[in-house]
């Protein structure tokens, strides 16, 4: 199970970096959006995936079960969903006010920051 | 629930008995206090002439708070308090050492005079975009991770600084922060989903977040887990963080779009938090593989600060040049990681303080000779000595302790650096610091050739009255605290020296931790 997830994780990761490398910025959120789950998801195998074994302790021992899924992975999860939620909704609302001021979607051509055509520091005077 | 009660459950294994001692509040408290004063300002966003004033006595009060947790480590050695009384390792625990203590201290130093610098910049438009409760919750962001003792909570610290930092990036709206911003966030948000990565991979090694925990547990050795992959991870993820070269370009494409004082802000501040998760995850918990990564963050190191200095000889606007100057900075605390030690460790948390106070001196100079110029081109600026004659001596005070000239706080560090590179037979590395402070010299000395001394364009178009005293006052604070500590480095030193010791050897930090165990083994 764990080692499905694995090449699952891997794909997600090669699908998120294939996406941010492009130069059109609707691609890069996607690639972001897809970033995150790949983490959750890492996060998640890290953890071991046993349905069958609730984490909890039996009566009479002082351990988890062996086989029983870290339940603490799964609330790094949580806490990582929710930010990482935030963050795409925020720099979704970005992208778009970018697109809407600087009337394009393509990263080499925003260049309202830091212009091409940028002299050098005069020499003298 | 019939019959679980009559199972004896032994409370003191997993909770801290005992009710916790007054002085530890001191501990949580600059966190508690930021994000409170946060919230409260963010209720109170319409009343914009309220904000300063609470804002401004609400970080003296930080001010004051850190002080006397930097005293009470000083004095008591590091001291540890948990969340909800759990016992360490499972509770989540914020635990001090002198090193957190100073760079929390001077982070909110250096939020206080943004904070006065602002009244004068930060009109009513930036007060009602949130100017001052986004500045309390990036504190809380920044003071969070200077002071927590747990990996992933250092992590979620990092997450608070960054989404207030993207409030503070975009004060206003304009084009430029709309561009500057988008690079910034989208570069950002990778550092820290790297950083998760790495925080997952080491939760899966070690089996605990806890600092303390995992020191124990990887100076014990023995693993059979890839750790120089997972160093490298986190070496990537925080040195993007800190704008290390080659993945330092988010700096120069966001730092000069903001308001002069969130620029001021950002290079004191944001930065810094990266060489600190850096050293504390590297130095500290991991010191077998820096010790293996050493000879590439000595390359990193000397990229970084040639790269950055590089940048500021080709940068006509000030505050693009300044930006490339942090990046500059940045090299030479990796080049004390890169060497390790205690003197190379004391000499990259004293650049590190140094920095922190200078940057943010330097950015709101620029702000004010853009003031008194009329503009950030060092093709437009001139006739700033004959205009005020004292902002040009501050100016030029600040210039020379940039470049690391005596006697000024830049002099000192890199004076540790070099005798210990030296000592370490890395000529090179020694040599790469010296030429980059003759190349921040050069740089500086243009800025003031050209900015100061040529006259004007046309003397007395610009009417501009005097410098206000809420962008004076902390300037000449700034600039007293670089002198200060540049004539009378011997305290700092010393600090410096003993926070080094105690992440070489952190006896003191694990035993805080675990009082039982953690010193012994």
């Amino acid at each position: 199970m764990e080692a499905v997830f694995a090449v699952l994780v891997g794909l997600f990761f090669s699908a998120a970096i294939y996406l941010m490398l492009s130069k059109f910025s609707i691609r890069i959120m996607l690639g972001i959006a897809i970033l995150g789950n790949a983490v959750n998801l890492l996060l998640f195998t890290a953890g071991r995936i046993t349905p069958e074994v609730p984490p909890i302790i039996p009566q009479g021992a002082s351990t988890l079960d062996l086989a029983a899924a870290n339940p603490l992975p799964q609330a790094l999860i949580l806490t990582a969903i929710v930010i990482s939620f935030s963050f795409l909704a925020f720099l979704l609302v970005l992208t778009y006010r970018a697109y809407q001021d600087l009337k394009t979607d393509d990263t080499g051509e925003m260049l309202a920051a830091e212009p091409d055509e940028r002299p050098l520091p005069p020499l003298g005077y | 629930m019939a019959g679980s009660t009559d199972i004896p459950v032994d409370l003191s294994a997993a909770l801290v008995a005992a009710p916790v001692p007054l002085g530890h509040w001191l501990v949580i408290a600059p966190i508690a206090l930021c994000i409170g004063l946060g919230a409260i300002l963010l209720m109170l966003r319409n009343r914009t002439e309220w904000q300063a004033w609470i804002a401004i006595p609400g970080l003296l009060l930080l001010v004051l708070i850190d002080i006397a947790l930097l005293g009470k480590v000083a004095s008591e050695g590091a001291v540890t308090m948990v969340m909800g009384r759990w016992l360490p390792p499972f509770g989540i625990a914020f635990s001090v050492d002198l090193l957190g203590a100073a760079m929390a201290l001077t982070a909110a130093i250096v939020a206080l005079a943004a904070a006065v610098y602002a009244l004068a910049e930060i009109g009513t438009s930036g007060r009602r975009y949130g100017f001052f409760p986004l500045l309390m919750l990036l504190l809380a962001g920044v003071s969070g991770a200077f002071l927590t003792g747990d990996v992933f909570n250092l992590y979620v610290w990092f997450e608070v600084l960054l989404i207030s930092s993207f409030g503070l990036l975009i004060l206003g709206s304009e084009r430029e922060q709309i561009d500057g911003a988008l690079k910034y966030a989208v570069l950002n948000l990778i550092a820290t989903t790297l950083f998760l990565v790495s925080v997952g991979y080491l939760y899966a090694v070690f089996g605990t977040l806890n600092m303390a925990d995992i020191a124990i547990k990887a100076r014990a050795g023995g693993s059979t887990a890839p750790m120089m992959t997972l160093a490298g991870l986190f070496l990537l993820a925080f040195g993007m963080k800190a704008a290390a070269f080659p993945v330092n370009f988010w700096l120069p494409a966001s730092y000069h779009t903001p308001r002069i004082t969130v620029s001021a802000l950002f290079a004191g501040l944001l930065t810094k938090v990266g060489v600190y998760a850096l050293i504390r995850i590297l130095v500290m918990l991991l010191p077998i593989e820096r010790t293996e990564l050493g000879p590439m963050i000595t390359v990193v190191a000397i990229a970084t600060m040639l790269a950055g200095v590089v940048g500021a000889l080709g940068s006509t606007d000030i505050r693009r040049l300044l930006g490339y100057i942090v990046i500059s900075g940045i090299g030479t605390m990796l080049a004390g990681v890169a060497l390790g030690g205690a003197a190379g460790l004391s000499g990259a948390i004293f650049y590190a303080l140094h920095s922190m106070v200078l940057m943010t001196a330097l950015y709101l100079l620029a702000g004010q000779a853009a003031r008194l110029g009329g503009s950030f081109s060092l093709t437009a600026l001139g006739g700033l000595y004959r205009r005020n004659g004292w902002f040009a001596g501050l100016s030029l005070i600040l210039f020379f302790a940039v470049s690391g000239l005596p006697p000024f706080s830049g002099f000192w560090p890199k004076v540790v650096l070099v005798k210990a590179s030296l000592a370490a037979g890395a000529w090179w590395l020694a040599a790469a610091i010296l030429l980059a402070g003759f190349l921040t010299t050069i740089a500086f000395g243009r800025v003031f050739l050209l900015a100061y001394w040529r006259p004007a364009a046309d003397e007395g178009s610009m009417a501009v009255g005097p410098i206000k005293w809420q962008a004076g006052l902390p300037l000449i604070a700034l600039t007293a605290l670089v002198v200060g500590f540049g004539v009378f480095p011997e305290s700092l030193l010393q600090l410096t020296q003993a926070a080094a010791a105690g992440l070489e050897q952190p006896s003191a930090y694990l035993h805080s931790v675990f009082p039982q165990t953690g010193g012994a083994q």
